[in-house]
């Protein structure tokens, strides 16, 4: 049993390339399939729905029916254009939260590999990153300064950081140690070179799959302030701020509730599918690890 | 020993120094006038003016830093701009809600997550395993206001087990005590559940591999003893890193679940605080919260030198 348990924990280590890359993984394909379909959707919101703020008295907490997709709310706003284009945003913000922190955690990530004394203070300071909670820092960043979308995506991209960080550091540390790198160091190729060169294309792989993660994590996160009214302004539908101001509402109309739910839902599960499929093909032991 | 636990203990003042610098260069170095963004858009002049004043930015920077955390060492935490309430008073009055809930959702989250992660690990890739594996990728995906409302749906409005909204303090009775947790702490518990679950099952399938456990097995181990005594116990540390790590994501539940149920604790002080700009509640949260993960932290620690005791300093 143990020999079994053995040989099912350890993926058989083979070298990926494109078509096998796809073949025999379902999480991949289906994560990457589900997410073309929602940014095209998200994309092409504008023309397949109406003004998602124009409101209707006449049609107010009109359940689902077949010229009213997905109902309307207490305003007889049209929850189906508001579901559709709240798309937009979570999907705005968790590529840009992604793409900020792991261009932010690449950089100060391999330099605290290299420098020690720089190491030394950035990691206290990721360390009290770390301790406060994501979502009151952002909620703090968010009571404090006046903005939409592009503030919110700063506050998500903050407490994330050090994640992100952490892994590339880790990378940096095991790659230094590595008998090519301590070959290219003995051969004089500078520094600025050795990091361009020999680590940061190592520490791709992790990376995507961190990012991928955190893009998930940050969709979520956005949701919540939205939610709670620390995010995107009730101007800009956000799946956080439809769910909000339906709240009330919620025994007398929960399709208002539940459509921009399973939309944010899908969309973070596609993400993650994503992800876990990534790490599987990119980096097979952390796939062993988790 | 001891001498490691006093070095582990210094170590968390820098950690704590730094949240409270940040914490105070956040309100100080924001661009714009935070005075007029917490007065809001219907302020006077004389109004963002007395705000300014009431938290100290008409000073020189490093005086007010002094005054601030002067106060604070003295288990000062401010008081609230809109009600001049102390907010340790206020804090004091919310802990009760939050407390239940964050503890109730930890020993659910434990009872589910530590024996499906065990079972899954010991029958990897069967039904148990597919079945954590799908349960840890819908936690991590699920918001957790959908779940809140989904259970609301069937078990407040259409079955009627339980309240849809609301909190009873403990002091009214055991059991409405706990109909009013049973949901917020089930929607809590989901990701938790998921994330330690997986990390469970991850670590176990590393020891099952071992040597060791092969051994045990020919000589005839009980399964139970077996998982429970000579594997869990060894997969057991980065079960608890894990969980300890995840307070912050414990704590960013609970302020969107006390709204959902809308449950008078800290989190619904923080979104009320939100609502209304009153930013020193939302600093003094921050600290709070941020301490509590710095113990928490502290304590799992120090677990390890009783979880593994070839673990020495």
């Amino acid at each position: 049993m143990s020999a079994t348990t053995n040989l099912a924990a350890i993926a058989p280590m083979r070298r990926t390339w494109m078509p096998r890359f796809l073949r025999g993984r379902p999480a991949l394909v289906g994560g990457a399939a589900l997410l073309i379909v929602l940014v095209a959707i998200a994309i092409a919101s504008p023309w397949l729905t109406g003004n998602p703020q124009a409101i209707s008295p006449l049609n107010r907490l009109r359940p689902p029916s077949a010229d009213l997709w997905f109902g309307a709310d207490q305003l007889g706003r049209d929850i189906y254009a508001r579901t559709l284009q709240g798309a937009r945003v979570s999907l705005l913000v968790g590529v840009c939260v992604a793409l900020l922190s792991a261009a932010i955690g690449l950089l100060v990530g391999v330099l605290c590999g290299f420098y020690r004394r720089l190491d030394a203070v950035v990691m206290r300071l990721m360390d009290a990153l770390m301790a406060i909670p994501s979502i009151l820092l952002a909620i703090a960043l968010t009571t404090l300064v006046r903005g939409g979308v592009l503030l919110v995506i700063v506050a998500i991209t903050v407490p994330e950081i050090p994640r992100v960080v952490r892994l590339v550091r880790s990378v940096v540390l095991t790659l230094r140690g590595q008998p090519y790198v301590i070959a290219a160091i003995a051969a004089g190729t500078r520094q600025p070179l050795i990091m361009l060169r020999h680590i940061v294309p190592n520490a791709v792989s992790p990376l995507i799959v961190q990012a991928t993660y955190v893009c998930a994590s940050a969709i979520l996160t956005e949701a919540g302030l939205s939610f709670i009214g620390a995010g995107v302004p009730p101007e800009v539908p956000s799946w956080g701020n439809i769910i909000a101001s339906a709240r009330s509402y919620f025994q007398i109309a929960p399709w208002a509730i539940f459509f921009p739910g399973v939309g944010l839902a899908l969309t973070v599960l596609a993400v993650n599918l994503l992800g876990d499929g990534l790490r599987d093909s990119l980096d097979p032991r952390a796939s062993r690890r988790l | 020993m001891a001498s490691h636990i006093l070095r582990r203990l210094l170590a968390t003042v820098p950690v704590v120094v730094i949240v409270a610098v940040l914490v105070f260069l956040l309100l100080r170095l924001t661009p714009g006038d935070p005075a007029a963004v917490i007065a809001g858009d219907h302020a006077s002049a004389a109004d963002i003016e007395r705000i300014r004043a009431s938290l100290g930015l008409d000073r020189p920077l490093l005086e007010q830093f002094f005054i601030w955390a002067g106060t604070l060492l003295q288990g000062d935490l401010g008081r609230s701009i809109i009600s001049n309430m102390p907010i340790s008073s206020l804090i004091a009055q919310r802990i009760e809600p939050t407390l239940s809930l964050a503890a109730s959702t930890m020993l659910v989250s434990l009872l589910v997550s530590l024996p499906l992660g065990i079972a899954a690990a010991w029958g990897s890739r069967t039904w148990v395993d597919r079945f954590t594996m799908v349960l840890a990728i819908l936690g991590f995906s699920l918001p957790v206001f959908l779940v809140a409302y989904t259970l609301i749906y069937f078990f407040s409005m259409k079955l009627g087990w339980f309240p849809v909204q609301g909190y009873r303090p403990l002091a009214q009775g055991v059991l409405p005590w706990l109909q009013g947790l049973a949901l917020p702490t089930l929607s809590l518990s989901f990701t938790y559940i998921a994330l330690l679950a997986r990390t469970t099952r991850a670590s176990m399938l590393d020891v099952l591999s071992e040597d060791y456990i092969r051994t045990a097995q020919a000589k005839g181990v009980r399964t139970r003893a077996l998982l429970i005594r000579h594997a869990f116990s060894n997969a057991a540390v980065p079960v608890v890193t894990i969980a300890g790590i995840g307070i912050t994501l414990l704590i960013s539940g609970v302020v969107i679940t006390e709204t959902v149920f809308n449950i008078p604790g800290l989190g619904r002080l923080t979104v009320d605080a939100i609502l209304s700009r009153d930013y020193p509640i939302i600093q003094a949260l921050i600290l709070l919260f941020s301490g509590v993960y710095v113990v928490i932290n502290l304590l799992i620690d120090l677990l390890y030198l009783v979880l593994d005791p070839r673990i020495e300093y």
